[in-house]
């Protein structure tokens, strides 16, 4: 029994690097045969990722792979199953249009001595096959008629046809009901002690507990570790999802504050904000927090000239500002990148070039008249310059990520060449690549000497981001403190409006 | 990524689609002459395609400034009145002594001011387009009836009506100017601020009005200039029909709507496209000249038009899932 302690599957230092994001980087991985191992991490942590590059989907950048103690490069889904490697996916595939017996002989079927299928042996063994896990189905039966989970369980009955020795199941019961859920650990208990082992990736804590034996942590794309289910607790565990190293993520070159860019007083709009004041200086990132409806938006809005305030004073760059259109405010050298990109943000029919040149668009014309292949031009500089992902500029914006949309949106008012940047909510549906390129861009804003007003709603961003924030509870203003003041106890206790104006 | 190839299959698709939707329209427009041709002896004369040139040249300026329109996520329902207005104008101008260029300039000056009150009820007042057009669209068109005591207007000089008639190089004039205004719409729509703003206004009113954006210059041009080629194609009626005739341009808004959609222009906003709209007229014009000389029963025909207006709307959309 010498083949038992051989792990299955070993990865070791896998690194996966996209253009302008490393997906994965040095990630070890180990399978032992019997063994359910779990895979789990918040998402776009490299999960999905990692198992790709083992099933051949994708091609590593570096690293290596160990099937069964032999290195190996896993050159294709084909080539990965014929190693021994199976997956059960979410979302199954499975061709819906032909029986179960012919999933499960895809490729290889068999046929008689004339020359023709033999349908006879392929049913025969597809039912050996599904009898052996207990899952009745039809051999016979199109796959489309079959149920969501019936569907699953033919998935892995083809998966042991294959004779994989790892299988891998993404987010199994993630629609199945809790019967169905229940026979599918009955089949994962048969296969482990058939000596498959199995990846299990899955969100669900309970069922990481219920059936696994270990569990390896991935984070932002990189290895936290890998535990024993039975030394650790769903704490524990979450903890290691969520991780606390918030400074590495947050870590930007500050500057040195200058004079001040933008003087509020007392301003209100009669309903979600009133008597705010407040200053920000050249250079610096001010922070707004406070939880959705305490004002923060409307505050911004109002200083952008998007809304119209009821009272007080907004001076920009020594000026008197109080803007009641937009026109005015992005003339003043104010940009504001609204909260819900798709719906404020972007013409999500147009293009990227379309889109980075609205705003900017008197730089690229005379007498109305575009000069369309500079602003071509620029839009493909700003694509180069922030790492969108797009195939090209003509793209329509709505087929891009979420990451890449707000790249577009930063780029339009970087085409303005904007004095004040306010950012609202800038990394909402944003995945953890694009996020830290985004503060990049923050970093080299302020380098040029440009002003940053960032609102989030989550702490840690803000936390780690500002060099002073406000912190903002039902439309009144709780309190500015700068950086060493940051606790999250303090600043939370504001939030909920539980201390007195102090500023 | 399984989901990243759906994506990204999904991508290539839109991308197609973009150069599908006028390409359709060439091989429609394509296989009606060839059918007409066919079955027809006289579709490939001359004359006859002159004839289909002329009939299109009318609406098919006013789809151009419908398109516009559409664009923009509005709608103009006066585009007919404002024919109808136009001829008349230019037609009591000129039996009153006016210039012809003069009257000319008076007509299109009243169609401009139709075109401003429009965008004031859309854009200052808030009303949906809908509603302030088919407002605009009654006025007119009974101011146009108490002008005249719904009365034609005739006796229009020959100079003014020997323009319809005439040609420039054997291309019929109503041709030419049509074809002016499509380069021109081609120009506006792809390469001024304008053009470009419509778009952006059309597919997401408040990241325009946020981007800087002049909504209200937006909202009056597209009105304006509706209404300017509407007062060209009414002033070309005239010279056509060598009178002003009060009801004239009654129910062409349908045929502007219809050739615009055709053409690819979606209500929704956004989406428009000059070439389109032209090849929708086109492919309309061509299913009435063709029907009429096989004398097929212009009720059937009316029914096959209504149907491509369907199908056209379903294409597209189905494409764009």
């Amino acid at each position: 029994m010498q083949e038992q302690k051989q792990p299955i599957v070993v990865m070791k230092g896998i690194v996966k690097e996209f253009p302008g994001v490393r997906a994965l980087s040095g990630v070890d991985l180990e399978l032992l045969p019997g063994e359910v191992h779990a895979l789990v991490g918040e998402n776009g942590a490299g999960k999905s990722t990692l198992i790709k590059i083992l099933m051949g989907v994708y091609t590593r950048t570096e690293g290596e792979i160990f099937i069964n103690g032999e290195k190996r490069d896993v050159k294709s889904p084909l080539h990965a199953q014929s190693l021994g490697l199976g997956a059960v996916y979410q979302d199954v595939n499975l061709a819906q249009h032909l029986s179960v017996a012919e999933n499960f002989f895809m490729g290889q079927l068999p046929k008689t001595r004339f020359g023709t299928v033999d349908y006879a042996r392929m049913y025969q063994e597809t039912k050996e096959t599904l009898d052996s896990i207990e899952v009745h189905v039809d051999p016979k039966a199109l796959v489309r008629t079959l149920s969501v989970a019936q569907q699953e369980m033919v998935a892995i009955g083809k998966t042991m046809h294959q004779k994989a020795r790892a299988v891998i199941f993404d987010e199994p019961t993630a629609l199945l009901t809790s019967d169905e859920t229940e026979q599918l650990f009955r089949i994962i208990d048969m296969l482990k002690k058939n000596g498959v082992g199995i990846f299990y990736i899955s969100h669900r804590m309970e069922e990481i507990f219920r059936i696994c034996d270990r569990a390896t942590v991935l984070k932002d794309g990189g290895l936290v570790g890998t535990v024993a289910i039975k030394d650790t607790d769903e704490d524990r565990l979450i903890s290691m999802m969520v991780g606390r190293n918030v400074d590495d993520m947050y870590r930007i070159e500050h500057r040195e504050p200058g004079e001040v860019v933008l003087k509020a007083e007392h301003i209100s709009n009669g309903k979600a904000f009133q008597d705010v004041s407040f200053e920000v200086r050249r250079g610096e990132i001010f922070g707004m927090f406070g939880l959705v409806g305490s004002g923060r938006t409307e505050i911004v809005r109002a200083i952008f000239g998007a809304d119209v305030k009821t009272a007080g004073n907004v001076t920009f760059l020594g000026r008197d500002a109080n803007f009641t259109k937009p026109e005015q405010g992005i003339q003043a050298g104010i940009a504001l990148l609204p909260e819900d990109r798709r719906a404020q943000g972007l013409a999500l029919g147009m293009s990227v070039a379309d889109n980075t040149n609205m705003v900017a668009i008197r730089k690229i014309s005379k007498g109305g008249v575009i000069n369309t292949a500079q602003g071509i031009r620029i839009a493909k500089e700003y694509v180069e310059k922030l790492r969108t992902k797009t195939p090209n500029v003509f793209q329509k914006v709505k087929n891009l990520s979420g990451g890449n949309q707000q790249k577009v949106v930063i780029s339009k008012w970087l085409a303005q060449d904007s004095e004040l940047f306010i950012f609202d909510e800038p990394t909402v549906g944003v995945d953890v690549g694009a996020k830290l390129e985004i503060y990049k861009v923050f970093e080299e804003l302020i380098k040029e000497g440009k002003t940053i007003i960032i609102i989030s709603s989550y702490l840690p961003e803000v936390m780690g981001l500002s060099d002073r924030m406000m912190i903002m509870y039902e439309g009144r203003q709780m309190g500015i403190i700068s950086r060493d003041e940051f606790t999250d106890d303090h600043i939370m206790r504001y939030a909920s409006g539980k201390n007195g104006k102090e500023s | 990524m399984a989901a990243n190839q759906k994506t990204e299959k999904k991508k290539q698709n839109l991308l197609l689609s973009r150069f599908q939707t006028e390409l359709l329209l060439v091989v429609i427009l394509l296989v009606l002459f060839a059918f007409f041709g066919m079955k027809s002896p006289v579709f490939f004369k001359v004359d006859t395609l002159m004839k289909l040139l002329k009939q299109a040249s009318i609406y098919g300026i006013i789809a151009i400034g419908m398109t516009f329109v559409i664009t923009s996520s509005g709608i103009d329902l006066s585009v007919g009145s404002v024919v109808g207005l136009s001829g008349i104008v230019v037609s009591m101008c000129m039996v009153n002594g006016m210039p012809v260029l003069l009257a000319v300039v008076v007509a299109i000056a009243a169609s401009i001011l139709v075109g401003v009150f429009n965008g004031v009820l859309v854009h200052d007042a808030k009303v949906p387009p809908f509603i302030a057009t088919m407002a605009s669209m009654t006025i007119v068109r009974n101011v146009i009836l108490l002008m005249t005591g719904a009365k034609t207007i005739s006796n229009l000089p020959k100079s003014f009506t020997a323009f319809a008639a005439g040609d420039f190089l054997g291309i019929p004039n109503m041709f030419l100017t049509w074809f002016g205004i499509i380069v021109l719409g081609i120009f506006i729509t792809g390469r001024t601020v304008f053009g470009r703003n419509i778009y952006a206004y059309g597919s997401n009113k408040e990241s325009a009005r946020l981007s800087g954006i002049n909504i209200r210059t937006t909202v009056y041009g597209v009105y304006v200039f509706s209404a300017i080629v509407c007062g060209i194609a009414g002033i070309l009626m005239a010279a056509r029909l060598g009178n002003g005739v009060p009801t004239s341009g009654d129910g062409y808004e349908l045929d502007a709507i219809a050739a615009s959609v055709v053409g690819g222009a979606s209500l929704d906003g956004g989406e428009g496209s000059v070439i389109g709209t032209v090849l929708g007229a086109m492919i309309m014009a061509t299913l009435r000249q063709g029907g009429t000389l096989l004398g097929i029963n212009s009720f059937i025909m009316e029914i096959i038009i209504g149907s491509l207006i369907a199908v056209a709307v379903v294409i597209d959309k189905m494409r764009k899932r």
